[in-house]
């Protein structure tokens, strides 16, 4: 599958603060063994990955201590039809440092390692992703329905859900 | 007198399991708690959320960017206008938006009131949960005297719609000064007020101290932000270590607690009040006249781009993850609410824990489930 290039830094907005130019010149040294991509979106270090690295580089982001990443900010899904992307939005307590993790997954069989198993707190998220975009967070303890309720059927998150086209009554 | 003991096949054998909620007034909103005990012990415990889903960040995108306020006003509905600026802050750092000064000053003004508010409520419904019926009184007294100065402010006690991208809706009413001065000095006699009633009382300290604790790595691992994670001892305040609006002018203290209890978690609450007054006083003393509004067009189109921003609102850290394509509708929002994090960790904190205690560890995490669910 094509990786796609992470954005071309926006016209408008923040730049890159000391503490991101520093990260994004360790980086590649860090993950010198990962097949990843690296680039920035506004202020913040973006590294694209392979879907099945996810977890590997997440336990390094976690436990090389110069990274020291121990905050998981967020886990989204984004659907861009063509892909899935999942963005896990990282910080660093001690380190004061942030940096954004993305994979792509194919759109008709979207399959992730969990990361669970790194930050406790990653877990329902990735149940919710999996609620609302169908990612399968392989390994996860227990994908079972966390926002909708059992039984729904689709994916809500998805653009294909019809969602805005309803009549007014 | 010999206890007689019955033989079990298993030593930790688990034979009731406790369903609370999700109607319950005790869980603050829709939500289901279930429990599994041994005697009085907690053994295992699976929070069941989603009652109250409405597909929020769904909705958003079929929305244009000044229609997404509106739903971002009830997802923390306790604090509306926190919601509000974390969607602003959003939209104009997608934009690289220049805030007038005194919209950031009413931005400051008007959020750490609506801060005061939420403890205020968390005050007088934490009381509630232990036993106390007086505290629920005094917490309301003066929430709804916040409550009033927004209804002269923006229109509405709640749902205010009043942060705007670019500034707030319209210019503080006349009065306003004076409205202040005398909202601070009830407040602040109130929060003394509320403090002596509930924080001395030696069945509160009994009930409080000790219970449900969290230590600060596993509040890290959680992702737990906000009063629940400095009241284990990390003292993180996004107004403090990622400034955002015109936060790093003033001069207030970030309470920490130590022990990561329940007491810990209520007493940071307190003492943030006290710190929030403090913000208003200085900005008060520095906010001059000027515009409220930033040149921005009608319809708004920011740049194809992605942004996370983070902001502090009364539960913790609040972010949004905004995705646009250039569109006047966003492509995406994902909201990283503060308790839905904050929630997870009820699991770890209820471990051994006392049936009767359980109500309290939940009340203390401070929960509201419209911003749980989305």
């Amino acid at each position: 599958m094509a990786r796609s290039r992470p954005r071309a830094q926006a016209e408008a907005g923040p730049r890159l603060d000391e503490r991101g130019q520093t990260l994004s010149a360790l980086l590649p040294s860090v993950l010198h063994g990962v097949d990843a991509s690296f680039g920035t979106a506004l202020d913040e270090v973006v590294v694209v990955v392979e879907p099945g690295d996810v977890a590997e580089v997440c336990r390094i982001a976690r436990q090389d201590p110069a990274l020291d990443f121990d905050y998981l900010r967020s886990l989204s899904v984004v659907d861009y039809v063509e892909r899935l992307e999942v963005s896990y939005h990282l910080l660093s307590l001690g380190k004061r440092h942030k940096m954004v993790v993305k994979t792509n997954l194919p759109p008709d069989d979207p399959r992730v390692p969990t990361v669970t198993g790194v930050w406790r707190g990653a877990n329902w998220y990735e149940r919710e992703g999996h609620d609302l975009f169908g990612v399968l967070f392989e390994g996860h303890p227990d994908l079972s329905p966390l926002l909708l309720y059992d039984g729904f059927e689709g994916h809500p998150g998805l653009r294909s859900f019809p969602f805005h086209e309803y009549d007014e009554w | 007198m010999q206890v007689h003991q019955q033989p079990t096949q298993q030593a930790d054998a688990i034979d009731l399991m406790v369903n609370m909620g999700p109607q319950h007034p005790s869980t603050h909103g829709v939500f289901r708690l279930v429990i599994w005990v041994d005697g009085e012990r907690i053994v295992r415990a699976e929070p069941h959320i989603g009652y109250l889903h409405r597909g929020s960040e769904k909705l958003c995108e079929g929305e244009s960017y000044g229609q997404v306020i509106t739903l971002f006003d009830r997802l923390d509905y306790v604090a509306n206008l926190n919601s509000e600026l974390g969607f602003c802050l959003a939209v104009e750092k997608l934009m690289g938006l220049e805030i007038p000064e005194r919209a950031e000053y009413i931005r400051v003004i008007l959020c750490e009131l609506n801060r005061i508010a939420s403890h205020m409520l968390f005050y007088g419904v934490y009381g509630l949960d232990i036993g106390a019926m007086t505290p629920v009184l005094y917490g309301f007294r003066e929430r709804e005297r916040v409550q009033a100065l927004f209804e002269a402010v923006t229109g509405a006690r709640m749902m205010h719609n009043y942060i705007r991208v670019g500034g707030v809706k319209e210019d503080l009413p006349d009065d306003f000064g004076r409205r202040m001065a005398t909202l601070t000095d009830q407040l602040r006699r109130g929060i003394e007020e509320c403090d002596e009633l509930l924080s001395g009382n030696e069945m509160f300290l009994e009930r409080t101290r000790g219970v449900g604790v969290i230590g600060p790595e596993d509040a890290v691992d959680y992702g737990v932000s906000g009063p629940g994670l400095r009241a284990s001892g990390v003292a993180e305040d996004v107004r403090v270590s990622e400034p955002y609006g015109i936060y790093d002018r003033f001069e207030f203290g970030v309470p920490v607690g130590s022990a990561g209890d329940c007491w810990d978690r209520y007493y940071v609450r307190v003492e943030e009040m006290r710190q929030s007054l403090a913000i208003i006083d200085q900005a008060m003393e520095r906010m001059e006249p000027g515009p409220i509004m930033a040149k921005v067009r009608r319809i708004l189109r920011p740049p194809k781009g992605e942004v996370y921003v983070r902001s502090e609102s009364p539960r913790g850290d609040f972010g949004v993850f905004l995705v646009s394509d250039g569109t006047d509708k966003p492509y995406r929002v994902k909201v990283r609410a503060p308790s839905f994090a904050n929630l997870q960790a009820i699991q770890h904190m209820l471990r051994d824990a006392y049936v009767a205690d359980a109500v309290i560890i939940l009340g203390s995490i401070d929960i509201v489930l419209g911003e749980v669910d989305r």
